[in-house]
C-alpha cells in the first residue's frame, strides 16, 4: 500500500513538473505590443498550466484504467460492484469549485487591471455633447485622469474598411498611427453591419457596431507594425478587412501628424 | 398505472409497410422512428463534412481561390446549421432517444407516436429545402448564427429559407422534447422508480426540458428577423431604431442551451456504454443525475459569455463568466466518475469503448478551453477566432460525435442482430482520432496568433499550420470509409449477435435482438438495477 502512494505521489509531481515546464517555456502568443498584453499573458500562463495538468492527469488516468484493467482472455465475469464513494465524490466537487473560484477570482482581478470594470459613461471626454448611452470595451483610463493627455480616435468601420479620424489634425487616414506609450482612446461607430477591432499584439477586441457606439482604450508599448483584423464576419471580403496600425516614437508621430492635418479655416 | 395499447393503432400496423419499407413510411414505431432519424442525421452529416472539406480545401492556401467568396460564406453557414440542427441534435435526441427511452422506462412506444412520426417527418423536407436554397439564389451566407443587420443585407430568399428551415426543424425539436418528458415521467412501468432509471432517461429529461425552455425563444427571435427581411420592421434593423445586440441576447438564450441540448444526451449515452463495456457498476448514480440537473439549470443563465465583445455592460460581464465557469463542476464530476466507473473493471477494448475513451479525452481538452474562454478578459482577445473553432469542435465532434459513433457500435447488435466487424471498428477509431486532434488542435495556436473565424483567406505565416489541418480533416474524411463498409458488410453478412452480446443489464437487451414490435413478448421486465454489475455474477452465468 506504502509503495503504491509512493507511485501515485510521483506521478503526480511529475504531471504537475511537466505541465510547469511545458507553461513556462512554450509560448504560444505573439509579440506583446500594448499594456494589456503581458497581463493577458500573465493570466494565460496561470491558464494554461492549471489546464495542463488536468488534461495530462485525466489522459493519464484513463490510458492507465485501459491497460491496467483490460480484460484478459482467461478472465470472465465482472469487475468490483463499487456503486459510489460519497466522500471521493464530495472531494471531486469541492476542488473544482474551489479552482473555479480561484480562477473566476483572479480572471477578475486581470480583468480589473486591464481597465475592464470602470465606467465610460461620465468621463470620457467625447461622451460629453449627448446622452447617448455608450458601452464600454476595455479602458485603461481611470476616473481622476481623464483622458485630457489622450490621443481621441473616432473609428469608422464598413464593408470592408476602417477609417481613423483624427479629430485634432481635422483629417481621416487609412492607417491608424498611433505614438508608442501614449493612451489611444478610440470611439469606434459602424456604417453598416457588425464589424469587430482586433489587434492580436496588443491582445484587444471590441465589436464596432452600428447605432451603437463602442469604446476602446490602449497603450502600446512597443514600436512596430501590427495588423488590425475585423474578427466579425461581415460579408464576403470579411477575410480582407483588415488594416494597419503603426506605432512610432513621438517625434515620427507628430511628423506624420503635422504632414496630414488639415490647415484650420476660420471663417 | 397500466400500459394499454391503442386498438386503432394496432389495426394500423398490420397495414403499414413491413421489410425496408417501413423505413419510408409514416412508422408510428420508436424504433423505426430511431432509425430514420439515425439514417437521415447521417445523411445530412455526409452533406455537411463535405462542405467541412471544401471549406478545408479553401484554407490550405492563404489565397481566396477555390471557391467564390460569397459562395465561402454560404458553405460555412449551410455547414454549420446542418451539422447542428439536421446531424447532431436530431441523431443524439431524436434516433437513439426515440430507439431507448421506451425500452428503459418499460413501455412499447412513445406517448405520443403520431406526433413522433410528425417531428421525424418535419426533417428532411426542411434539411431538403435548406441545400436546395444553394441553388436558387444562393443560400444564407450571414453564419450559422444570422446577426442582423448581416442577415438582413444579404440576399434575401436564401436567408428566408434558412429562417424558415430552422423554424420547422426547431418545431420538430419541440415535439421531441414533449414526447420525451410525457415518456419518462408518465409511461413508466409500474413499479419502475425515477431514481431506478438508466442515466440517459435522465439527460434525456434534462435535454428536453431545455428544448422545450429555450427552442421557443429562437422561434420568437428568427420570425422577428424574418419581419426585419420581408416588412421592413425595425426589430433589430438599427437603420430603423432597431438594436442589434438584443437579437445576439435572444439567439444566445437559445443557442447556448443548444450546446448542451447536443451534449448532455451524449453524456447520457456514455452513461450507458462505459459500465456495460467495463464490467462495473456507474460510479455516482446520484451526483450523476444532479449533475445533468445542475448543468441544465446552469446552462439557462450563461448565454452572454458568448458577447463579451458585444458591448455588454461591466457587470454583466462578470455575472456571466463565474455562472459559466461553474459549469465545470457539475461536468467534471461525470467525467471523474466514468473514470471511477473504469477503475477496477474488467474493460474488453473494443470499438464503442475505444471510442467512449476518446470522447473523454477530447471533451475534457474542449472543456479546459471552454474554463479559460470563460475567462472575460481571456476571451476578449481569442473570441470569433479559429481558437473558438477549434474549442467547440472539441465539444461538439470530438464530444458528441465520438459518442454518436461509440453508440452505433454499442447498439448496432440490438438493432439488426448482426455484429459490426471489431477490426473495422478500430480501424475507423484511430483514423477519426488522429484525424480530429491534427485537424483541431492546431487551430487553437492559430486563434491565439491572429486568425479569425469564418474567413477565406489569411497571412501566409499561418499557411503551415493550416494545412495540418486540412490534412486532419482528409483523415475525417476518409475514416468514415471503413465505417461505411463495416455498416454495409455487416447487414448482409454479419456474425449473428444473439439477443445479448454484451451481457447487458439495461432494459433494451433483456428482449430479442432485433426487438419485436411490441418490444417484449409479455410483461415489461422491471429493472431495479440498470447497473447492478459485479453482483450477481453466479446468477448469470
Amino acid at each position: 500500500m506504502l509503495n503504491k502512494n509512493i507511485y501515485l505521489i510521483l506521478i503526480i509531481s511529475l504531471v504537475f513538473a511537466i505541465s510547469f515546464w511545458i507553461g513556462f517555456n512554450v509560448n504560444l502568443l505573439p509579440t506583446e505590443a500594448s499594456i494589456n498584453a503581458p497581463i493577458y499573458d500573465e493570466l494565460f500562463k496561470i491558464l494554461f498550466i492549471i489546464g495542463l495538468i488536468i488534461f495530462i492527469g485525466m489522459t493519464i488516468a484513463v490510458i492507465y484504467s485501459l491497460f491496467r484493467f483490460r480484460k484478459r482472455n482467461d478472465q470472465i465475469g465482472d469487475g468490483i460492484a463499487l456503486e459510489g464513494n460519497l466522500s471521493l465524490e464530495i472531494v471531486w466537487t469541492i476542488i473544482p469549485s474551489i479552482i473555479v473560484l480561484l480562477i473566476g477570482l483572479y480572471s477578475y482581478n486581470i480583468y480589473d487591471r486591464m481597465g475592464g470594470m470602470k465606467e465610460l459613461n461620465h468621463n470620457h471626454e467625447m461622451m460629453s455633447s449627448n446622452s447617448e448611452k455608450i458601452w464600454a470595451g476595455i479602458s485603461q483610463t481611470s476616473d481622476n485622469e481623464i483622458a485630457i493627455n489622450n490621443l481621441s480616435i473616432e473609428v469608422s468601420a464598413m464593408q470592408f474598411a476602417f477609417l481613423f479620424n483624427y479629430p485634432k489634425g481635422n483629417f481621416i487616414s487609412g492607417e491608424l498611427h498611433v505614438p508608442v506609450d501614449q493612451k489611444v482612446s478610440m470611439k469606434m461607430e459602424s456604417k453598416d453591419v457588425i464589424h469587430a477591432f482586433w489587434v492580436p499584439e496588443f491582445r484587444i477586441k471590441q465589436d464596432i457596431i452600428p447605432g451603437q457606439p463602442t469604446i476602446l482604450n490602449f497603450t502600446p508599448t512597443k514600436v512596430g507594425k501590427y495588423p488590425i483584423i475585423c474578427a466579425e464576419l461581415c460579408g464576403p471580403y470579411h477575410g480582407g478587412m483588415r488594416a494597419s496600425i503603426i506605432v512610432e516614437e513621438e517625434s515620427d508621430y507628430n511628423e506624420w501628424f503635422n504632414k496630414n492635418k488639415k490647415p484650420e479655416v476660420n471663417l | 398505472m397500466t400500459i394499454s395499447i391503442d386498438p386503432q393503432k394496432t389495426n394500423n400496423e398490420s397495414l403499414q409497410p413491413k421489410g425496408w419499407l417501413r423505413y419510408f413510411s409514416f412508422s408510428l414505431d420508436h424504433k423505426v422512428i430511431g432509425i430514420q432519424y439515425l439514417v437521415c442525421g447521417f445523411l445530412f452529416y455526409l452533406i455537411g463534412g463535405s462542405l467541412a472539406s471544401a471549406i478545408r480545401i479553401e484554407l490550405a492556401s492563404p489565397m481566396s481561390d477555390f471557391m467564390p467568396r460569397d459562395v465561402y460564406n454560404q458553405v460555412l453557414t449551410l455547414h454549420g446549421t446542418i451539422m447542428i440542427f439536421l446531424w447532431i441534435v436530431p441523431v443524439v435526441n431524436g434516433a437513439f432517444g426515440n430507439y431507448l427511452i421506451p425500452f428503459y422506462v418499460g413501455a412499447r412506444d412513445m406517448a405520443f407516436p403520431r406526433l413522433n412520426a410528425v417531428a421525424f417527418w418535419l426533417i428532411p423536407p426542411s434539411g431538403l429545402m435548406l441545400v436546395a436554397s444553394y441553388f436558387v439564389e444562393g443560400a444564407a451566407q450571414a453564419g450559422w448564427t444570422a446577426y442582423p443587420p448581416l442577415s438582413i443585407t444579404t440576399p434575401q430568399s436564401g436567408q428566408i429559407i434558412w429562417i424558415l428551415s430552422v423554424l420547422l426543424l426547431g418545431g420538430s425539436s419541440i415535439f421531441g422534447g414533449i414526447n420525451f418528458i410525457a415518456t419518462i415521467i408518465k409511461l413508466r412501468r409500474p413499479g419502475l422508480k425515477l431514481m431506478q432509471l438508466p442515466m440517459y432517461c435522465w439527460a434525456m429529461l434534462g435535454t428536453s426540458l431545455l428544448v422545450v425552455l429555450s427552442t421557443p425563444v429562437l422561434a420568437g427571435t428568427l420570425i422577428l428577423l424574418s419581419f426585419d427581411i420581408i416588412a421592413n420592421t425595425g426589430f433589430f434593423n438599427p437603420v430603423l431604431g432597431g438594436n442589434v445586440v438584443v437579437y445576439q441576447h435572444l439567439f444566445w438564450f437559445y443557442s447556448h442551451p443548444a450546446v448542451y441540448i447536443m451534449v448532455l444526451p451524449a453524456f447520457g449515452l456514455v452513461s450507458e456504454i462505459l459500465p456495460v463495456h467495463a464490467r462495473k457498476p456507474l460510479f455516482g448514480y446520484t451526483t450523476m443525475v444532479f449533475s445533468i440537473m445542475g448543468i441544465v439549470v446552469l446552462g439557462l443563465v450563461v448565454w452572454a459569455h458568448h458577447m463579451f465583445t458585444s458591448g455588454t455592460p461591466p457587470w454583466m460581464r462578470l455575472f456571466f463568466t463565474i455562472a459559466t465557469a461553474f459549469i465545470a463542476v457539475p461536468t467534471g464530476i461525470k467525467f471523474f466518475n466514468w473514470v471511477a466507473t473504469l477503475w477496477g473493471g474488467k474493460i474488453s477494448i473494443n470499438s464503442a469503448m475505444l471510442f467512449s475513451c476518446g470522447f473523454i479525452i477530447n471533451f475534457v481538452f474542449g472543456g479546459i478551453t471552454g474554463v479559460a474562454l470563460a475567462q472575460v478578459p481571456f476571451d476578449i482577445h481569442v473570441h470569433d477566432t479559429y481558437f473558438v473553432v477549434a474549442h467547440f469542435h472539441y465539444i461538439v465532434y470530438g464530444g458528441t460525435v465520438f459518442i454518436i459513433f461509440s453508440s452505433i457500435y454499442h447498439w448496432f447488435p440490438k438493432v439488426t442482430g448482426k455484429m459490426l466487424y471489431e477490426k473495422l471498428g478500430i480501424l475507423h477509431f484511430i483514423i477519426t482520432f488522429i484525424g480530429f486532434n491534427l485537424c483541431f488542435a492546431p487551430q487553437h495556436w492559430l486563434g491565439l496568433n491572429g486568425m479569425p473565424r469564418r474567413v477565406a483567406e489569411y497571412d501566409p505565416q499561418f499557411q503551415f499550420v493550416n494545412q495540418i489541418s486540412s490534412l486532419g480533416a482528409l483523415l475525417m474524411a476518409i475514416s468514415t470509409i471503413p465505417f461505411l463498409i463495416n455498416v454495409f458488410l455487416s447487414v448482409r453478412n454479419g456474425k449473428d449477435s444473439g439477443d445479448n452480446p454484451w451481457n447487458a443489464l439495461t432494459p433494451e437487451w433483456l428482449t430479442s435482438s432485433p426487438p419485436p414490435v411490441e418490444n417484449w413478448e409479455g410483461e415489461a421486465p422491471l429493472v431495479e438495477e440498470p447497473y447492478g454489475y459485479g453482483k450477481e455474477i453466479s446468477e448469470r452465468e
